[in-house]
């Protein structure tokens, strides 16, 4: 996936994105319901610059969107939110149930520790207020995959509110001004993952495994106050990268860890918001933007030829509201000052330490490369958002002399390019972070020129086990050292073209690329061009 | 034997003056017997007979586990044991064996009791005997003249006892004396770390101490629960208990608990709508029955619910429905809640102006004879009879009915304490002291099968006369 910032779309304005994909009006199911093809999505920025289509919509009647999301992140621990059966993916169906899973009559819940903190950790991440007394509740209907018949979460009193997550857009020419937008964060809560249900078409029939049913979830909600589906995807993606650097989730989507549900509606500025449709289950982040920005531009087509808005109720809002969970007394937690005497450390959950433990965020991360190497804030953010990428940014950088701006350079350009190309994680490279600082160095110390490192690199990906200085002297790439032997070539060369010489003295610009053309011809394009440059005009001026 | 109480056989198995064997055998023989009571679902014959093998190979060697070694115990069919079925005398359950055993099964095993098999209860324990949710553990007691005991919600672990409410179900302990109660207790009694709704506590061992002197006790007499459907035998055995204690130099006063007479909606109110809750886990599709249909998921579901539940059940599954849809949560849940606090407060004010136990009758009158029972509906006879014993429930203390007397027409009557929360102790021995003022007589089942055993022929029974 591209870098998460907005390549300067919304402010506002994108619906003017959604009308690039006017086109695809199938419907709302072809949006939807997307497994991520790949493993990491490809851009899904819409490379049309806004300008083109302000123009082609001037003059019409203004919309504003308005985008809520609820997204749901499994809790990275080794067992369940109630009961001892472990968390794994892709087990042998109905592997991992123990009997309260299955909800055996007479089991009862039985918190566990670890998801308390993980929620009290992201809770904390995302500047929410931590509830020290929260509760959990009983939310019934009936589906195959929900045992019980109904899931415990916490609706009434949930254990973390108002919060805020950051997230940066890039505007501007080239995109190069950094703006900050805030998402209010409405609440996190607890609650169970169901199981799963595949429908046998042929067999006329209902799988069902509850492998999954009573893993622990972190429930975030986010207020509407995103516009558009890049700043929703671009919110997503940040509170991805602050979950997986928390530890609490794993929050990869193409394996269902993190799934996100969308609340859109359109109004014009100024006036009342609109009906509210839901776009659920995106578990995408490829499809996440183009589902929403599709559904905001069907609502504006809707309302433009005078039709309303429907809201489709949930197939289980007619049924029972919510009961609170009886087997479960109010969870309590403390702080430093609320801490009981003598209490049993096993037993209470203390909020400050969890604090002071926080590990680094996303943000502070960036922050930090920035200041620690000068390296732009768009690079930052492009090193954070590929897995693996920034460990193998510092492992370069550790190897290399070159300059950190040139490290960046070859590792998002670069390296990043071949991966993409290949379609590879970065922990697939052929190319290790000690091999590209070798590469480097040999760069920096001149030994060869930038278009012959590009050369040794192609080479380096497709034939492993070949060091770059093997490769430089098996193909002859080194650059010519001999200064002397360099200055009788451009003067041989110049001698020879006197034509072009004289083009030079004119002022012609394109002359003197000529003539370094032809030295590098000559040197077998072992010459640093820069190098050849200043040879020849030293000797033009004489 | 079979008459005398757990400490008396215990004594006896480790004189070896009867063996594990030989006791299991006369129960089962006994069960047998009494068939015709259907009072057994499902008798645990093998697994007993095992047991009682297990027990004797500990007693010959002198290592037996406790007090419960060896003794003949009965479980509700509502409490899950492993291998064993449990049914909840529902057809919804039928077939179902549990792979585990509640933890309060289990706590009775360790200590080698002998399970002689799953007793009957009304399709999940909505009405009578066993565990105790509004009173049906005490109900029956009184009836049967035997001791029957509530623990203090939390006290004792509730993992594996299929659930009625959860608020306000505990296991409950049925026993001929208040020692043998508190005997039971002191094994069941405990943190469980499978009920997040126990106390902490670990537990230990209940001997209750023989109270000579009730000068220092405080006796409350609740003047709600004097009601006009109170039959005047059970009034005048309630007066005589008082002024016994008065006797005795005990304060005896008169407490009000004034928002007694809303127990009985607050009760329903929440009762089914956690009952709504709790059945919605009967679909058919992990455990127990599942109807033929297969059209469809909901096809499916409605007609094994149909199939499965009975119309008690499906009724208040209806009714808590109704009170926890949207629209009505507020008004009847919320509502309910708020009472049930009320009602809670009552009690902890009384006890908080220097009461330490509760004195009250268990039920309106003796057992009422079958043909009568079932004129009333459900509903009805389920609000007559929790009258006295329901606010316990919801308020989450301890209480326990003790055998007083036999009626005129020779049934037995029994009376209440109700004592502080997790004060068992405490309301055990008043109980204890009030058991032996009284002197109620112990009820030989063998013997009276013997002197009417031309009527045990009969299927139906009208009413059964008691010798004294």
């Amino acid at each position: 996936m591209a870098a998460p910032m907005l390549r300067g779309c919304c402010l506002g304005r994108c619906w003017a994105l959604a009308c690039i994909d006017s086109s695809s009006r199938h419907g709302r199911g072809a949006a939807t319901g997307f497994t991520s093809s790949g493993k990491r999505g490809q851009s899904f920025v819409a490379q049309q610059p806004l300008l083109t289509a302000q123009k082609s919509r001037k003059g019409e009647h203004k919309w504003a969107a308005v985008v809520g999301l609820e997204i749901h992140a499994q809790i990275a621990s080794n067992s369940k939110l109630f009961s001892g059966s472990q968390v794994h993916f892709a087990a042998p169906p109905n592997s991992l149930v123990s009997f309260f899973d299955a909800s055996l009559p007479g089991t009862l819940p039985v918190l566990n520790r670890r998801c308390v903190e993980a929620a009290v950790m992201t809770g904390l991440a995302l500047n929410c207020h931590i509830n020290k007394k929260s509760l959990f509740d009983r939310k019934h209907y009936f589906y195959a995959d929900l045992p019980a018949g109904y899931q415990i979460t916490q609706q009434r009193l949930p254990i973390a509110v108002n919060g805020s997550l950051a997230y940066s857009v890039c505007v501007g020419k080239k995109w190069r001004q950094v703006i900050t937008k805030t998402v209010r964060i409405k609440q996190i809560q607890l609650e169970q993952d169901s199981g799963k249900s595949l429908h046998d078409e042929l067999r006329s029939q209902t799988l069902i495994d509850l492998n999954r049913a009573g893993v622990g979830l972190l429930e975030v909600v986010l207020e509407p106050d995103m516009s558009c589906g890049e700043e929703a995807a671009t919110a997503v993606r940040e509170l991805q990268l602050i979950l997986q650097a928390l530890g609490t989730s794993q929050a990869n989507m193409a394996e269902g860890q993190l799934r996100v549900d969308a609340n859109i509606s359109v109004h014009h500025p100024g006036e009342p918001l609109g009906v509210r449709t839901e776009v659920k289950n995106l578990n995408s982040a490829r499809f996440l933007a183009r589902a929403i920005d599709y559904e905001i531009q069907r609502q504006i087509n809707e309302l433009e030829n005078g039709c309303e808005i429907l809201n489709e109720t949930r197939s289980f809002d007619y049924k029972l509201g919510f009961m609170p969970e009886p087997n479960l007394p109010p969870l309590l937690l403390y702080d430093t000052a609320s801490l009981p005497a003598g209490a049993d450390p096993q037993q209470v959950i203390n909020i400050d330490r969890i604090q002071e433990q926080l590990p680094e965020l996303p943000s502070e991360t960036r922050e930090k490369l920035i200041q620690q190497y000068g390296i732009l804030p768009e690079h930052s953010f492009a090193l954070l958002n590929e897995v693996g990428l920034l460990e193998f940014f510092q492992n370069v950088i550790k190897e290399t002399r070159a300059e950190p701006k040139k490290v960046t350079s070859w590792v998002l350009n670069i390296f990043l390019g071949f991966l993409k190309q290949r379609n590879l994680a970065v922990n697939e490279s052929p190319v290790t972070p000690s091999v590209l600082a070798e590469l480097l160095n040999l760069l920096d110390r001149k030994v060869i020129s930038s278009a012959a490192a590009k050369q040794v690199f192609e080479e380096l990906w497709r034939s492993k086990g070949k060091t770059p200085s093997q490769i430089v002297s098996e193909r002859k790439l080194e650059l010519m050292q001999d200064e002397e032997a360099l200055e009788r070539v451009c003067h041989a060369v110049m001698e020879g073209h006197p034509q072009v010489v004289m083009d030079t003295k004119r002022g012609n610009p394109r002359a003197i690329n000529k003539l370094i053309g032809l030295v590098r011809k000559v040197t077998h394009n072992r010459a640093d061009p820069t190098v050849i440059k200043e040879i020849l005009e030293k000797q033009l001026s004489s | 034997m079979l008459g005398r109480t757990l400490q008396e056989v215990s004594a006896a198995l480790k004189q070896g003056q009867i063996t594990p064997v030989e006791l299991c055998q006369k129960c089962l023989s006994l069960i047998k017997k009494t068939k015709f009571l259907n009072a057994y679902i499902t008798i645990s014959e093998e697994v007993a007979l095992k047991q009682a093998e297990e027990s004797e190979k500990r007693y010959k060697k002198g290592h037996s586990l406790g007090a419960l070694d060896g003794i003949p115990v009965a479980v509700k069919d509502n409490f899950s044991t492993s291998g064993i079925e449990t049914t909840c005398a529902s057809n919804m359950l039928k077939g179902y064996v549990p792979p585990y055993n509640a933890t309060v099964v289990q706590r009775l095993l360790d200590q080698g009791a002998v399970l002689m098999g799953k007793t009957n209860l009304d399709e999940f324990a909505m009405g009578a005997l066993g565990s105790d949710t509004g009173g049906s553990t005490r109900n029956p007691a009184a009836h049967c003249g035997i001791v029957g005991f509530k623990p203090s919600y939390g006290l004792v672990s509730r993992h594996g006892l299929i659930p009625l409410v959860n608020s306000m179900d505990v296991p409950g302990i049925l026993t001929r004396c208040v020692d043998d109660a508190a005997t039971v207790l002191g094994v069941l009694a405990g943190h469980d770390p499978k009920d997040s709704t126990t106390i902490q506590d670990p537990g230990k061992p209940f001997m209750l101490s023989s109270l000579t002197d009730v000068s220092k006790l405080c006796i409350g007499i609740p003047k709600e629960y004097l009601v006009p459907e109170l039959s005047s035998e059970v009034r005048s055995f309630w007066s005589k208990a008082a002024n016994l204690f008065e006797s005795e130099g005990a304060k005896v006063i008169e407490v009000s608990l004034p928002h007694t007479s809303y127990s009985i909606v607050c009760y329903h109110v929440l009762c089914t709508s956690e009952v709504a809750s709790n059945m919605a886990r009967f679909d058919g599709l992990e455990y127990g029955h599942r109807c033929d249909i297969d059209v469809s998921t909901e096809a499916m579901y409605a007609a094994t619910r149909r199939e499965g539940f009975n119309d008690v059940v499906r009724g208040r599954i209806l009714a808590g429905n109704f009170f926890l849809l949207k629209e009505n949560y507020a008004n009847y849940f919320i509502k309910a809640q708020k009472v049930r606090r009320l009602i809670a407060n009552d009690f902890v004010n009384v006890f908080n102006s220097g009461v330490d136990v509760l004195l009250t009758p268990t039920t309106l009158s003796e057992a009422v004879p079958y043909l009568e029972f079932i004129k009333e509906d459900n509903r009805t006879r389920s609000a007559q009879d929790d009258i006295f014993t329901q606010a316990v429930n919801m308020a989450g203390l301890p209480a326990v009915s003790v055998p007083v007397a036999l009626s005129n027409q020779g049934l037995p009557v029994g009376l209440q304490f109700i004592g502080r929360a997790f004060c068992d102790q405490q309301l055990l021995t008043v109980a204890k002291w009030f058991e032996k003022q009284v002197q109620f007589p112990v009820i030989h089942l063998q013997e009276l099968m013997d002197d009417c055993s031309s009527v045990f022929e009969i299927e139906k029974l009208a009413s059964v006369s008691l010798k004294q």
